[in-house]
């Protein structure tokens, strides 16, 4: 045990200190093993045998001040992401819904010509609404796997680690993010096939996968924000099913706010997923869009959602 | 009582759900070092003052210390010396056994270059080293407890919290959960506080008991201190249990009343999982 350092070596440590601190922590489990086979009568009792304690002896340095956040958002990624490496099958599935929109909704308001679009073709006009769409489709059911968590006693275990609140929720809103994000391309895949003519220059991309990010994050914390009030999957059910369809259709995706009765325009002016929408039509297609206020709008909302929602998260588990 | 011998420090302890005071009063001290049993009936108050003092229910300050940390106002050191077990089958099934640890080990910073051995010695330490890459969903009951415990003890943890550990498992799979929190116990002297149904767990493996009923501590001593305590007020020659003594100290009030519906559904579906 004597050579095993208390505390580990910095960061930036050379690579030849790590590997012989490697070469030492190796050597130590030999010995720990050894000692401990040699004093208990025991030896083959579980946890005496191959491995050592060594390492879990030693409480692991703790991080501080503004690293904490970051890293445990990067960890609640990690996760998420690992976790849809395992299950691929709802990116297949939740492909279906936004080609089925573009291929028949879109398809079939391009021919009949009634939605004023400022000369654009529908199916172009359509396409970033229903990325928009997707994004927001996938997010709104958050709440209902926070939930679920919680019942399976993931999130209470999680909520006993030095982990800030916002760390957990923002985790899921990435996760949300990356799913909508794989949506976006598939839209934006189809819409290619279908003839619609949109940008592939690499700066407006990004600013499309921060739309769909930031878009992501509002509406999955809107969603963690009413699990926290509501506290069941019945309830929140029951409300995400009531809010969806009217955040969709006051909002921009389908048809232009000026198309709109004057009561449904305020509404739209009130909806982050306007502010969404306008900004991906603005990247994708290159038509006239108020680009600094939608992010403005759109990284305030996410901010709000966040607050909000790492704020109730802790009544879930009481 | 709160210095630096003390692993908890309950003092006065109180808390409510709605109308329902489920911890009415409760002063308890849980010695460094010490696997204490916290036992008692069903909405005895068991789990809601563990999870007092994991900091998962807002307590008024001074009433719950960890290692002399106030659980109201320091709650992220406190959080720190946990390692928390839920009654609840809580390792993610949608990840593998390596995944389930590994996430443990990085809320709690564990460096990346000491993360896969520490996770590594984790596994090991609970005997899953060689089932660590299969999915946490084909685990058995008894494994998946053991994943939890290792979740729980990547970070050294200075106290070890368990809610109902061995709760719908068959006795081999009770045992061997029990088998690895002594030998890990043995190896990094840590605190554990436990709640269990089973007074025989109880008996064998800890320390130091407290029987809870209606939110206080009706009983409190090792588990000999308390049968010779109740064969000498019974003085007829009997030789009782410590499940006579639990019944004992909850007398009638064992029937009806205890735990509420979300409590008893909680352990059921617990119960349901391990299967």
């Amino acid at each position: 045990m004597s050579d095993v350092p208390a505390t580990p070596p910095p960061a930036s440590a050379d690579t030849a200190r790590a590997d012989a601190a490697r070469a030492d922590t190796a050597r130590a489990d030999t010995a720990r093993a050894d000692t401990v086979g040699a004093d208990r009568p025991g030896a083959d009792r579980p946890g005496a045998d191959k491995t050592g304690f060594d390492l879990l002896l030693v409480p692991p340095r703790a991080r501080t001040g503004w690293r904490v956040l970051p890293a445990r958002v990067a960890a609640m990624c990690v996760v998420e992401l690992q976790k849809l490496r395992h299950d691929r099958t709802e990116l297949y599935t939740r492909a279906i819904q936004p080609a089925l929109w573009l291929l028949i909704f879109g398809e079939t308001f391009t021919r009949i010509k009634v939605i004023p679009t400022d000369g654009i073709p529908y199916l172009d006009y359509l396409a970033p609404g229903i990325i928009a769409q997707s994004t927001m489709f996938i997010a709104i059911f958050y709440g209902i796997q926070i939930i679920w968590e919680r019942d399976s006693g993931v999130l209470t275990k999680l909520l006993v680690t030095p982990t800030p609140r916002a760390a957990l929720v923002t985790g899921k809103a990435f996760a949300a993010g990356v799913k909508a994000m794989i949506q976006a391309v598939v839209v934006v895949l189809i819409a290619a096939l279908l003839g619609v003519s949109m940008t592939w220059n690499p700066v407006r991309l990004a600013g499309v996968i921060v739309a769909v990010l930031l878009g992501s994050a509002f509406f999955s914390c809107l969603s963690v924000t009413i699990a926290g009030i509501v506290l069941t999957r019945d309830r929140l059910m029951g409300i995400g099913q009531a809010i969806t369809m009217p955040l969709f259709f006051a909002s921009n995706a389908l048809y232009p706010t000026t198309a709109m009765p004057d009561w449904l325009r305020y509404i739209s002016v009130i909806n982050p997923l306007s502010y969404q929408v306008d900004a991906l039509r603005g990247l994708l297609l290159g038509i006239p869009a108020n680009l600094p206020l939608d992010f403005v709008v759109l990284i305030a909302a996410a901010a709000l959602g966040i607050t909000a929602a790492s704020g109730l998260l802790g009544r879930l588990a009481r | 009582m709160s210095d630096d011998k003390s692993a908890v420090a309950c003092t006065g302890l109180r808390y409510s759900f709605g109308q329902t005071r489920a911890v009415d009063g409760l002063d308890l001290t849980v010695v460094a070092g010490e696997v204490f049993g916290l036992l008692g009936p069903n909405g005895a108050g068991k789990t809601t003052a563990i999870r007092c003092v994991t900091t998962l229910l807002p307590v008024p300050s001074g009433m719950v210390r960890v290692f002399g940390h106030d659980a109201a106002t320091e709650q992220m050191a406190v959080r720190r010396l946990l390692g928390y077990v839920p009654q609840q089958l809580s390792a993610d099934a949608s990840l593998t056994g390596r995944e389930n640890v590994s996430l443990f080990a990085r809320v709690f910073d564990v460096p990346r270059r000491e993360r896969a051995a520490r996770v590594e010695q984790a596994l090991e330490a609970v005997g899953l080293g060689d089932a660590a890459d299969r999915m946490a969903a084909t685990f058995s009951g008894g494994m998946v407890r053991r994943l939890e415990l290792a979740q729980a003890l990547v970070s050294a943890p200075r106290l070890l919290m368990l809610d109902e550990p061995t709760i719908g498992l068959d006795p081999i799979a009770r045992t061997s959960v029990w088998e690895h929190i002594m030998a890990v116990r043995a190896a990094t002297g840590m605190t554990v506080l436990v709640t269990t149904h089973y007074m025989d767990e109880a008996d064998q493996y800890c320390d130091r008991v407290a029987l809870m009923h209606q939110g206080r501590v009706r009983a409190l001593g090792t588990p000999e201190q308390l049968t010779d305590d109740l064969r000498a007020r019974l003085g007829d020659g009997s030789a009782p249990t410590l499940e006579d003594v639990f019944r004992d100290v909850a007398g009638s009030g064992l029937g009806d009343g205890g735990g509420e519906f979300r409590d008893v559904r909680r352990t059921r579906n617990t119960a349901t999982r391990v299967g």
